[in-house]
């Protein structure tokens, strides 16, 4: 395949392995093993069974009427956020949990930033009986403590790590220096497609279950497989590449991954990476990264914990370079605009990094009745802090700002469901 | 001759090498560090070139990576300050960081520019040797620069072969499955390394590195390598910045003498 990985770990330009040799041995026996592994005919009867008895898949493609009929397309959603633990991330901490357990490995460690990944790698270690050790940015532990709460219940002891901007970036690096420490007893489960080789092609695999689901459903659904348009957010970039991956070759579906652009490019609070990185090493591999001249790794910003990320998975890399995928970006508000619309329209409350990718159905100028997927990877629990805070800001202002950022917002009695009294409806 | 076969032609024992990060604890004191570690009698020195996510690296030279960053230190700036270094020093000196600041100083660009200022060798932990071989190798060769390449307790004798044949001085011996500055002890499983390693008779050099902090570690490391790397024992031997000169000079006489 024109996009896959090749026989030296590439995509393109973009991936390898730039590890130090204390590293070397685990990720050569990784890459040695998890073809092997994942082809054999007792990983794929375990890991099928499980993702269908365990996970909840296939998970529903749901026809989503009121945003059809708003911006005037046919708008079908990947409803990942009805996974177990409540995000894609388990599609990958299955699979790769299983392949430790293939190795011989009695430890698991991982980082996270939402928690998403936490969560989803703390469930089957307590599943598997297998330790776990969670490393999270101290930033993201205060604000994201509900998954910090369940990944403790579960059983895994989560690090706080002061290092850095304390958040994803510097709890990848505590989590490979955990890893340099460790190295016969433990599996590192990387929780995006970033990484040395293997590990972007094996994550990507375990995700790729999402398109295959999507092209089923889309034929049972419409009579047709393809899409005009799929749409997801992009951090590291495991959900997009889920969404993405069995459409890739199929040159005529457009697929559209959304960068969180925080405040905005110009302010320089920005995690867009394709909009400002430059090609470089981040944790093991060659990919486009936000650094200096210098080619020091710039601290990104983004609202949303799961996407801010300096770096990208190489796979994107090289689908940008390719022009096989577009890049845009959505900044916090317009992910938190985004997050209200679907809330209120569809009673779907979504991650925030989801947030961002429905934050495009505004951006993008849609062929009338065109077909349109936007994976749903996260479900928003675990923000409700954050979209509390923004619904008690907009009741703040005044109401012709309120018309102006064109949405109703409830007072906040309401908000809470302590007043009847609602005097509107949501005006898009 | 290049300095460092230089070196390991006229000493093969109790070579010892300095480590320290660039920029840390004050811009400015580089070239004095290189120069006062010359006037104690150290035998090779090792510049850091800091970097803002160094994942090979314990906590000590994680910090004195971050403040040396905050200093100001750039690689260019760096440079800058050794660049008649050679005026005074004679002693081997390499430069030692990750491969995303010199990938994006242009790594060509490098080696011409740390040539002509008389750097002799490189150690960059996280390029592969398969991306070494394939892209670089001929641009080190082409200005005289020495590269040089880890190996661990966990790596394979077939590969260890492989390093000794791409290595044009010496092999950096990790002492330890671990991050710099960890370990202050060598334990016995270490030494069972050591000691396998020295019976395969590699062509290289072999400088033994991480875990190695006092004088007690050191004598015992070189009774299995030509010598040791002290590296974040001395980095928070001269943190304070404090009478930066006495504390070098006694630093280094814990280790000689």
């Amino acid at each position: 395949m024109k996009y896959s990985v090749n026989k030296t770990g590439y995509y393109g330009n973009f991936g390898g392995a730039y590890i130090p040799e204390l590293l070397y041995p685990n990720v050569k026996n990784l890459e040695e093993n998890y073809m092997k592994i994942i082809n054999s005919a007792s990983f794929q009867k375990e890991f099928l069974a499980l993702l269908k008895d365990y996970v909840g898949r296939p998970s529903p493609l749901y026809y989503s009427k009121r945003l059809s009929d708003k911006y005037h397309i046919n708008l079908y959603l990947k409803r990942e956020d009805l996974n177990h633990t409540g995000s894609h991330k388990i599609n990958n901490t299955i699979g790769q949990i299983l392949i430790a357990k293939h190795l011989g490995k009695k430890r698991i460690i991982a980082e996270t930033g939402a928690g998403q990944h936490g969560v989803a790698t703390a469930t089957v270690c307590a599943r598997e009986g297998l330790d776990c050790i969670i490393f999270m940015g101290e930033t993201d532990v205060l604000r994201q403590k509900p998954n910090v709460e369940k990944m403790q219940m579960l059983g895994a002891t989560v690090v706080p790590v002061k290092s850095g901007n304390k958040t994803l970036k510097d709890a990848t690096n505590e989590a490979i220096r955990d890893w340099i420490n460790h190295p016969s007893e433990t599996h590192y489960i990387i929780g995006s497609v970033v990484g040395p080789h293997p590990y972007p092609d094996m994550v990507t695999q375990f995700q790729s279950v999402i398109s295959e689901e999507i092209k089923k459903q889309l034929e049972e659904q419409t009579g047709s497989e393809n899409p005009d348009t799929i749409i997801a957010c992009v951090g590291g970039g495991s959900n997009a590449i889920g969404a993405f991956y069995h459409y890739l070759e199929d040159e005529n579906v457009k697929l559209i991954a959304v960068e969180a652009d925080g405040l905005g490019l110009e302010t320089g609070e920005t995690a867009a990476t394709i909009a400002i990185g430059k090609p470089g090493i981040i944790h093991g591999s060659k990919t486009m990264l936000m650094q200096t001249d210098d080619g020091q790794i710039v601290e990104p910003y983004s609202i949303s914990a799961g996407l801010d990320y300096p770096g990208i998975g190489p796979i994107h890399a090289h689908l940008f370079e390719t022009d096989r995928v577009e890049f845009i970006r959505a900044t916090d508000d317009e992910a938190l605009k985004a997050a209200l619309e679907l809330t209120q329209m569809e009673g779907i409350i979504p991650a925030l990094e989801t947030a961002h990718a429905l934050a495009a159905l505004k951006k993008i100028k849609f062929k009338k009745g065109e077909t349109v997927v936007i994976n749903i990877s996260g479900r928003g629990d675990k923000d409700m802090e954050t979209y509390r805070n923004y619904l008690a800001k907009i009741n703040e202002k005044p109401s012709e700002e309120r018309l102006f950022i064109g949405m109703y917002s409830v007072p906040t009695s309401n908000i809470h469901g302590a007043d009847t009294n609602v005097n509107g409806l949501f005006v898009p | 001759m290049n300095r460092i076969n230089q070196l390991f032609k006229d000493k093969q024992n109790s070579i010892l090498s300095i480590y320290f990060t660039a920029g840390h604890p004050e811009m400015g004191t580089t070239k004095l560090i290189i120069e006062e570690l010359e006037k104690n009698e150290v035998d090779m020195i090792e510049i850091g070139i800091p970097f803002s996510d160094p994942l090979a690296d314990g906590p000590v030279i994680q910090q004195s990576s971050q403040k040396a960053l905050e200093n100001g230190m750039t690689l260019k700036k760096l440079l800058a300050e050794i660049k008649d270094i050679r005026h005074k020093v004679k002693i081997p000196l390499l430069l030692m960081g990750y491969f995303n600041t010199v990938f994006q100083y242009g790594v060509e660009a490098f080696c011409s520019d740390i040539k002509s200022i008389g750097i002799d060798g490189v150690i960059l932990p996280d390029m592969p040797i398969k991306v070494y071989e394939a892209k670089y190798q001929k641009i080190f060769e082409k200005y005289g620069i020495i590269p040089v390449f880890l190996i661990t307790p966990e790596t394979s004798e077939e590969r260890i072969r492989k390093i000794d044949k791409l290595s044009k001085g010496f092999i950096y011996m990790v002492s330890s499955s671990s991050t710099t500055g960890i370990k202050n002890k060598l334990d016995e499983k270490s030494i069972v390394y050591f000691k396998r390693i020295k019976e395969m008779n590699l062509k290289n050099q072999l400088i033994a590195g991480f875990g190695i902090s006092n004088k007690e570690t050191f004598d015992e490391i070189c009774k299995y390598a030509n010598g040791g790397i002290i590296g974040s024992a001395f980095v928070k031997a001269i943190e304070t910045g404090e009478n930066l000169l006495s504390q070098i000079k006694r630093f280094i006489a814990t280790i000689k003498y």
